[in-house]
């Protein structure tokens, strides 16, 4: 393998991975406000066609030349569905306290069914795509350069994106009051915080970037739609939300694993055409039990006993795993 | 009657009414006539005696599935994996039906079938026991080792039919080669239904119940549904429970993937399961774990469920409507189903049913 196909490799690993850590991000951030949107897989289904279905017809209506104005639109139908479908499942569990995720459940069905259905006219043709700029200077970065900085915008837009969840969690009041929210919802409204608003909001925000992550899919990364066009790939972000211990960064380096294993095992399976493409097949799935196996059992723990004391205590938080404690509780106020 | 008395029985209508009302929009908004559309359910459904025995034949899979989900609803736990295991049932009556009857057609379908009906629920147990171990030895929720198990069976169905299990003229990407005679379900008259399965899950769903209710077994899990900490508290052995649940749901998958094998097809398919364990978990969230009300909520869904391959033949419109229709049955009354969730802004402890009391607390035991 020369240089420059392990460039083109890990260019396209990035790539691959930006709507899933755009997803992921917004899941981290809805359940780390104590909500459950267990409906990903449908949201992502509905919302990349919503998004490829507005950004063609936009473009056939208004007759633009360039893309960006029906890819724009695009993403806000995708954003708006995303959020419209988060919006029930808060709704369902904030006001109604009802099961959360017996609604996200639900909703995984039908919106994969709607997207289906509503799509069914729009399959297997050409529409528009978000436009690849590399940015000028970074981009001739030796290496790094073509891998990082030579995309379409939406992936510089994902880098941003789960910047800013971090930034906005871990170093900010409000995130701090979010975060609360979601572990003990309890002394956070003792302190005066509006916990439905805050679970309402940040639900709200959560679907709308799962479902940016659903029109990456049909606008950017696997243009266009087709029946069952991303069936699954949302049960693998909701994995990875929890092999990435619920922090925007850690789940983003899950999504990049997660891209990297794929692009392994294609590579691998072109080499060796002999090994039946099953054991290919099955990969994913059990990388996904073996992943939450490792974060879900006490191997860590055991692992992290093992270092010398001094290392211990930074590292068991490095690794902590553990679900932000009130997640899917229903709060009721005393 | 009282006035609140009065609501309660009828209120359900609304959320009913609610969802068709927004099924007919959507279909005005695609451009169908909502009334063939609604027409060709019906008649897809009811047409012919025929079409009236398919609609049974779609009920016994459906039943067999929610029959174990009551048990796994019941203990608290998301059985998602009920389609694999529906499918690894499907695998074990199909793996008898080859490696057994297949060779000796002189075999009694006496012998056979009962074989066949065991594999059947052996594996459909032995994959749902898998779930269950890692969740409560591993750690994994089992929403998540139900997803991934799912697309396993479904790999491991591709893969034998594709490899292990082809038909000696090959290519075919389909299915295996059609069981002996005495390997299937003795049909009624010409259709795919057999009435024996019917029976079956009839028998099963009465055990179920009563085993549920009656026993002390019953009450165990019942206790650990409820609250898995005070079941702890009292001695309950969770992970056993669990794992019983869990076998007891996988049995009945397992029971339905190989009824559907031997009487609806005839060999093992790709699409041996067609969302079927999923629709089950709609109808057991929709009956509120209600056994009486799963029947009939089960026999409304095979009706949509067959009603609507006459849709798509008639009005060209795509295979997910009866889907749709489902999915907007059970949200909408899951949103509007109750007018005292709906209307009141205080109200008492409500039981967090159907459901585990602490969602995805990774390896809570």
């Amino acid at each position: 393998m020369t240089s420059s196909t392990i460039v083109l490799l890990l260019a396209s690993i990035v790539a691959q991975s930006a709507p899933l850590m755009l997803a992921i991000t917004g899941e981290t951030i809805t359940e780390r406000a104590g909500v459950i949107n267990l409906s990903l897989d449908g949201t992502m289904m509905f919302s990349a066609m919503a998004g490829f279905v507005v950004a063609l017809r936009v473009q056939q209506i208004g007759g633009f030349e360039a893309n960006l104005v029906p890819v724009l639109a695009g993403y806000s139908a995708a954003a708006l569905s995303g959020a419209l479908i988060a919006l029930i499942v808060a709704w369902g569990s904030i006001r109604l306290r009802q099961d959360q995720v017996a609604i996200g459940f639900v909703l995984t069905l039908l919106m994969a069914d709607l997207a289906n259905f509503l799509g069914q006219n729009f399959t297997r043709i050409p529409g528009p795509s978000v436009k690849h700029i590399g940015i000028p200077v970074l981009k001739d970065i030796p290496f790094l350069g073509p891998v990082l900085f030579n995309h379409d915008l939406i992936i510089y837009l994902t880098y941003v994106i789960v910047f800013v969840a971090w930034w906005w969690l871990y170093r900010t009041q409000p995130g701090l009051r979010m975060r609360g929210v979601g572990e003990r919802p309890a002394s956070a409204f003792a302190r005066g915080v509006n916990i439905g608003g805050t679970r309402y909001l940040y639900t709200l925000i959560g679907g709308a970037l799962v479902g940016m992550a659903g029109a990456t899919y049909s606008l950017d990364v696997k243009l266009g739609w087709s029946d069952n066009h991303i069936l699954g790939v949302g049960w693998i972000a909701l994995a990875i939300v929890i092999f990435g211990g619920w922090h925007p960064l850690r789940g983003a380096f899950g999504a990049i694993l997660y891209g990297a294993t794929k692009t392994l095992a294609t590579a691998l399976q072109q080499s060796f055409p002999e090994v039946p493409t099953v054991l290919f097949n099955t990969l994913q799935w059990l990388l996904m039990l073996g992943v939450l196996l490792l974060v879900g059992g006490d191997t860590l723990k055991r692992l992290v006993e093992l270092a010398p004391k001094p290392l211990r205590r930074p590292l068991a938080q490095a690794l902590r795993f553990a679900p932000p404690e009130g997640l899917g509780q229903t709060f009721f106020e005393e | 009657m009282s006035g609140e008395k009065l609501i309660k029985t009828l209120w359900p209508v609304l959320p009913i009414a609610l969802a068709l009302l927004v099924i007919t929009l959507l279909l005005l908004v695609v451009g169908a006539s909502p009334a063939e559309t609604y027409g060709a359910m019906i008649d897809g459904a009811f047409g012919s005696s025929d079409k009236v025995f398919s609609t049974l034949a779609f009920w016994v899979p459906l039943l067999f599935c929610s029959i174990g989900l009551l048990v796994t609803f019941t203990t608290g736990l998301w059985n998602i994996g009920v389609e694999g295991q529906m499918i690894m049932g499907a695998i074990g009556a199909s793996w008898v039906a080859l490696k057994v009857a297949h060779p000796n057609p002189e075999l009694s379908p006496w012998i056979v079938i009962p074989l066949e009906l065991i594999a059947g629920a052996v594996f459909g147990a032995l994959w749902a026991a898998l779930a269950g171990v890692l969740k409560t030895r591993g750690g994994v929720h089992e929403i998540f080792g139900g997803v991934a198990l799912n697309n396993l069976a479904i790999i491991a169905t591709n893969f034998l039919i594709s490899g292990p299990w082809q038909p000696p003229e090959g290519g075919s990407f389909r299915g295996t080669v059609p069981f002996s005679k005495n390997a299937l379900l003795p049909l009624f008259m010409n259709t795919r239904f057999s009435p024996l399965s019917l029976g079956l899950a009839l028998l099963a769903l009465i055990a179920v119940v009563i085993a549920l209710r009656g026993t002390a077994w019953g009450l165990r899990l019942r206790a650990l549904g409820k609250s898995l900490r005070s079941a702890f508290i009292l001695g309950v052995p969770s992970e056993r429970g669990m794992i019983e649940a869990m076998m007891v749901g996988g049995m009945m998958a397992g029971l339905a993937g190989a009824v559907r094998t031997l009487s609806w097809f005839d060999s093992l398919r790709q699409s041996i399961s067609g969302g079927i364990g999923f629709l089950a978990i709609l109808i057991v969230l929709l009956a509120g774990s209600r056994p009486l009300l799963t029947l009939i909520i089960a026999f409304v869904f095979s009706v949509l469920l067959n009603g609507g391959t006459i849709v798509q033949l008639r009005t060209q419109l795509h295979s997910s409507l009866s889907g749709i229709i489902q999915g907007a049955l059970v949200l909408f009354v899951l949103l509007f189903g109750d007018p005292w969730r709906l209307f009141k802004r205080r109200q008492p402890e409500p039981p967090p049913e159907p459901g585990p009391p602490e969602v995805l607390e990774e390896g809570a035991a």
